[in-house]
């Protein structure tokens, strides 16, 4: 049976070399199941940033290894040739603000990632419609994103992220320009999805209001990851 | 797959089309500068094909009568008819002045001393008849705005428009008034009354010309003062089966004249006399094109870094360098199609307004619809390279 999830050992990403040389990661190492969702907490400067963009293939890890389910993407360098590739068919980002682009309508933001992935307009937008609907957001198919609200866009950006099925998805602080109400209400959305797609989500954040819904937490000090076990309020 | 500059126009259409006239105005004074040109040009075939001449006899050593000025005399003529395959000959005179007209601006327009049914009469007339006197008869182009019976001064003398032809113009552009060949050889030569005084004392005076054991010498030598026995060319048709070399040929060997066929005059017209005038359009052409192109150029680069966010979110979710690039350069092209559309136009409704004729031919605006797209693509490269330097980390943040 394949291995699902993303596993990640001993990761450091150095910027520059000899007496100015800055370990952003030292010694980062993450384990997230199919299905879970992980939260990523660290003060500014801990190298949240950082991991996420090389968990992201946007920068490249300096040491270490990462895996998603069978496939090794790093091991001490790149195992994987096109990035832009895997980014697009392995992992799904949601940003601190949705980000969705302005010119194209709700079902085409989301719609676009299997397009790019090959798939035909009529199957990637069935594709949509499909997340849509279990976002509860069938009726806003047509809108553009200037004329959603803040929860629905991030709603949106959550479909766009998971529509290619993602093993990973990578959320930087996706409750930041939300209330609490709404904020609780998408890390909901983000573990029904976890579970549903069999995605493992890894959510960066210091937002307080949302900390207590993580299972398990990681933290990150100095470059380096520590576990501990959290209270898991919104998924029990 | 969706086409994002497509949506990206549509959403913003109305700036897209606003940028796309501005950039319009712009290519349609490019076209307009064309159309000068060619105008310029047309002008100069014109002059050539409405005088109905195979060849010009002009002065010898001289590139007249347009590009210089030669001066033979009136009666060449006759010895031109006699000689092998010339059917018609006929004396022309040209002299740009301003032609007055009662309570009205004076008009700048090419003075053309003709004979009657003789080459060099303009060939077809839209209003009026042809000049049927031998005085004081005047056929205007319908660009000096002379009406029909309208009176108009020329010199000292005062002639009426019987008839009025069009594209008969200079090959500087300034419209054509056609009046009798003694008339306007008087009017090349004509001296006002004090200075006709003043010659007739001055030959009196002179002891050669004055000489009292020759009774009427002195009359004879002022008669001869009067008169004016100079054109500046003679216009030779020629008879069927002959071509305007072999009947040039002979007239250049044996009568000491300079003579020019169609093809050498239209050389010197469209060659070497409008050649200084090609040349400041050409360069103004270069310039608007350059002007064009860094417009374009800066509006696309302007547009591109308004979306770097979208565009460092597209690279990350893997979206390729090539779509991204098609994207900015399919705008670019859409903005350069908008403008070409707006200038053909404007260019096409402004074109008569000018006071010398603009000639739009469709050629040119094929090669500006070329010369658009390829400056659109060439502009767009700056936005493309910026666009694909955007790292997809920026769409994460700091």
């Amino acid at each position: 049976m394949p291995v699902k999830g993303i596993h990640i050992e001993g990761l450091a990403k150095r910027y520059g070399s000899g007496d100015t040389a800055v370990d952003a990661l030292k010694d980062v190492n993450m384990e997230v199941a199919a299905g879970e969702v992980v939260g990523l907490v660290g003060p500014s400067g801990s190298g949240k940033s950082t991991l996420l963009k090389a968990l992201g293939a946007v920068i490249e890890p300096s040491a270490g290894r990462m895996t998603i389910g069978d496939t090794v993407i790093y091991d001490n360098g790149w195992k994987i040739k096109d990035l832009r590739a895997l980014r697009r068919d392995s992992i799904g980002f949601i940003f601190q603000a949705p980000y969705l682009i302005p010119f194209l309508d709700v079902t085409d933001n989301i719609a676009l990632l299997p397009m790019l992935a090959g798939q035909s307009n009529a199957r990637s937008r069935e594709l949509a419609m499909t997340l849509l609907q279990a976002l509860d957001m069938a009726h806003r198919a047509k809108a553009m994103p200037a004329q959603l609200s803040g929860g629905e866009q991030q709603r949106v950006a959550i479909a766009r992220a998971l529509v290619n099925r993602p093993p990973v998805v990578l959320a930087d602080e996706p409750t930041a320009p939300l209330d609490s109400q709404r904020a609780l209400a998408v890390i909901r959305i983000l573990g029904q999805m976890a579970q549903q797609y069999e995605t493992s989500i890894i959510v960066v954040t210091h937002d307080e209001k949302i900390i207590p819904t993580f299972k398990r937490i990681y933290h990150i000090r100095d470059g380096v990851t520590y576990e501990e076990a959290g209270e898991g309020r919104a998924f029990t | 797959m969706i086409s994002l500059a497509g949506r990206d126009i549509l959403k913003s259409w109305s700036n897209f089309v606003f940028t796309g006239m501005g950039l319009g105005l712009l290519i349609a004074v490019t076209f307009t500068m064309a159309g000068v040109y060619r105008g310029l040009v047309d002008d100069a075939k014109a002059l050539l094909t409405n005088s109905g001449a195979d060849l010009w006899v002009v002065q010898k050593d001289t590139q007249g009568p347009y590009a210089e000025s030669s001066s033979i005399y009136d009666d060449v003529y006759r010895n031109l008819l006699s000689m092998p395959g010339v059917a018609r000959a006929a004396n022309i005179t040209y002299l740009t002045m301003q032609v007055l007209r009662q309570g009205k601006p004076d008009v700048r327009a090419m003075v053309v001393g003709i004979l009657p049914d003789s080459p060099g009469e303009p060939g077809y007339l839209m209003a009026g008849r042809q000049i049927t006197h031998s005085h004081y008869e005047a056929v205007a182009d319908v660009a000096t705005k002379f009406k029909l019976g309208e009176r108009i001064q020329i010199r000292r003398n005062e002639y009426t428009v019987v008839g009025l032809t069009r594209r008969m113009v200079s090959s500087g552009g300034d419209p054509m008034v056609f009046i009798p060949l003694r008339d306007a050889q008087e009017a090349q030569f004509l001296k006002d009354n004090d200075a006709i005084v003043s010659q007739r004392h001055r030959t009196a005076a002179n002891p050669a010309l004055n000489r009292p054991g020759v009774p009427g010498l002195l009359d004879a030598v002022i008669e001869s003062q009067n008169h004016n026995p100079y054109v500046n060319a003679v216009l030779v048709q020629i008879k069927p089966g002959f071509s305007p070399e072999e009947v040039a040929a002979p007239i250049q060997r044996w009568k000491h004249l300079q003579v020019f066929t169609r093809a050498q005059m239209e050389e010197i017209l469209v060659v070497k006399l409008v050649a200084t005038s090609a040349k400041q359009i050409g360069m103004f052409l270069v310039i608007l094109t350059i002007v064009s192109t860094a417009i374009v150029a800066f509006i696309i680069y302007t547009m591109t870094m308004g979306k770097i966010r979208e565009i460092a979110v597209l690279k990350l979710i893997g979206t390729r360098n090539r779509t991204i690039a098609a994207m900015i350069m399919q705008q670019a092209i859409a903005l350069g199609i908008i403008g070409f559309v707006v200038g053909k136009i404007v260019a096409t409704f402004w074109a008569p307004m000018f006071p010398k004729y603009v000639l739009l031919i469709p050629g040119d605006a094929a090669r500006g619809f070329a010369v658009v797209v390829i400056i659109c693509i060439l502009a767009s490269l700056l936005a493309i390279r910026a666009a694909l330097k955007v790292d997809p980390a920026e769409a994460i943040g700091a």
